[in-house]
């Protein structure tokens, strides 16, 4: 049997894992065990190569025209080779590929735990923002002029202290 | 602090005394981070390596945690000092393989580690000795809060913390326990549980080694996956888990006392003759009847105050601890007749195994007042 890693020598090492529920089957030569760490069992997942190896393939099937990451330059044979990716940049970059693999490889597909503080302000803002934009619209196309005034005073409020952090 | 120093004090976590001590072995959380606006370290070239690297250390170094710390770059390290760190659970192996470019930062009383430069540009760990993944969760929480001040960490408002490998995005975390499960072994439960485990969602492995081939009875419990769910869901789910495991260890450790009390007699006093007599152990058979040693005095076989001197042993007979303790470079027969020497040394002063509810009347040796 030929090796899934580097598809090239003929594999020596056979691997068997059950992850939830499901047998997963892998084939690797003695390179590209001791490349993964098979022989580590501390620092060495069965799942974590699985999915690195159907990732290069899903990435593949999503990303079409976008072959390189155009921030560090990371390719799709990259992360066949590494199962990693290049720079953070590289997840919009295959992002769509990802997506399904993230799916298959999560419990969900959106993050909702710890949100750093400076983003977590940035976030709340820009809701705020969007939230006031829709009331004004909607204030004006009722001819409610007096509080669409109000709004936009607000909208004003919040706009201004990053732009005079941007022109600085 | 100096390397020598890490060596000379045991790891907080190796003292045996949180809660669960017996069977929770240590707990153990670690986020992957990363900084914005620069390549993942596998990918990023060597200029870039060591301009994140500058970057990232004099903040972790300034961190009121690691006052006093150890900190020292990749390449100042030897092999057999990396080594160390490695069977200390300081280091990754990954890292260990690290030089010029990489780091690690290591607290005085070694519950918080941070690589940095390995898989991710950060990689940092609480550590603790018993269950109490919460407290270590909280004290990461703490220093990574305070770190995300200094460094701009690349986030996704949708997919979190973005990471090197897509099995950790999301929260960036891994919360493990490191737990002993003779009895679930010896009664032959082990792959039920492992398998049932993995049906939600939590990884089981051997600590070195898969199954029920685990050396020593070791076995490292944690979550598989880092997206879609809370850190604290994810640590309450895995606690939940961990306490289901710790009362099926315990069932069957009553059921062996019960139903199989010549079998568990038999592998302890075994533990303890080979272990006082044996000239050559390799580090794997040390490991697997260090395990039953524990097991007996869990079991009040042993006094419980012999305790640390095999919670130490276990420690100390691993292969760098060795040759680190002999200063010079070990073959592998000198290195198996040293571990023996060491363990017959350090239970010279080891009672016979006390097997407590004697079947017959026997000369009352167990009540002897120790009048010597």
């Amino acid at each position: 049997m030929i090796c899934d890693v580097c598809g090239a020598k003929e594999s020596s090492v056979f691997l068997t894992e059950i992850v939830e529920g499901k047998m997963k089957k892998v084939n690797l030569c003695e390179s590209c065990s001791k490349a993964k760490g098979v022989d580590d069992p501390t620092g060495f997942a069965l799942a974590d190569l699985l999915l690195g190896l159907g990732a290069a393939q899903e990435i593949e099937k999503g990303s079409g025209a976008a072959q390189r990451c155009p921030e560090c330059g990371f390719s799709q044979n990259d992360f066949k080779k590494t199962g990693r990716l290049g720079c953070a940049h590289c997840y919009e970059t295959f992002g769509e590929g990802l997506n399904s693999l993230l799916k298959a490889m999560h419990k969900g597909t959106n993050h909702t735990g710890k949100v750093p503080a400076r983003i977590s302000r940035l976030l709340e803002r820009e809701t705020a923002l969007k939230g006031l934009q829709r009331d004004l619209q909607k204030a004006v196309a009722e001819e409610n002029y007096e509080s669409a005034a109000q709004i936009r005073d607000q909208l004003r409020q919040l706009e201004a202290p990053t732009e005079s952090a941007e022109a600085k | 602090m100096k390397i020598e120093t890490v060596f000379a004090h045991p790891s907080d976590w190796l003292r045996g005394d949180g809660p669960h001590h017996q069977i929770v072995i240590s707990s153990r959380v670690r986020f992957a981070r990363n900084v914005r606006n620069h390549a993942f370290p596998g990918w990023a070239k060597k200029a870039e390596r060591s301009q994140i690297l500058e970057l990232i250390k004099p903040q972790v170094d300034d961190l009121p945690e690691m006052q006093d710390a150890f900190s020292e770059y990749m390449q100042e390290l030897n092999p057999v000092d990396k080594q160390v760190l490695v069977e200390r659970h300081l280091i990754s192996r990954e890292q260990a393989a690290k030089n010029a470019g990489s780091a690690v930062v290591i607290n005085r009383r070694q519950t918080l580690s941070i690589m940095i430069n390995e898989e991710d540009h950060l990689r940092m760990q609480a550590l603790r000795s018993g269950l109490q993944l919460k407290n270590v969760f909280k004290l990461l929480d703490k220093v990574d809060s305070a770190l995300e001040q200094k460094l701009d960490f690349a986030f996704h408002p949708k997919l979190g913390y973005l990471t090197a490998c897509p099995t950790n995005v999301g929260t960036g975390m891994r919360a493990s326990a490191m737990v002993h499960l003779p009895a679930l072994v010896l009664s032959e439960q082990i792959n039920q549980i492992i398998q049932a485990v993995n049906k939600i969602g939590l990884a089981v492995r051997g600590l070195y080694g898969e199954g029920t081939e685990a050396m020593g009875n070791l076995f490292q419990v944690s979550n598989q996956t880092t997206l879609g769910e809370k850190e604290d869901e994810i640590i309450t789910r895995l606690n939940q888990v961990i306490e289901k495991i710790i009362e099926h260890e315990q069932n069957a450790r009553q059921l062996l006392l019960q139903k199989r009390i010549g079998t568990l007699l038999d592998q302890v006093g075994r533990a303890f003759g080979v272990l006082t007599h044996a000239h050559s152990m390799t580090s794997k058979e040390a490991l697997n009847l260090l395990s039953f040693m524990k097991l007996g005095v869990d079991l009040g076989f042993f006094p419980d105050d012999h305790r640390p001197v095999i919670d130490e042993l276990f420690m100390e007979t691993q292969p760098a601890h060795l040759q680190k303790s002999s200063q010079q470079k070990l073959q592998v027969e000198e290195r198996d007749a040293l571990r023996a020497g060491i363990i017959r040394e350090k239970l010279k002063q080891f009672p016979e195994p006390d097997i407590g509810q004697k079947p017959e009347s026997g000369n009352g040796t167990t009540e002897k007042p120790d009048d010597e």
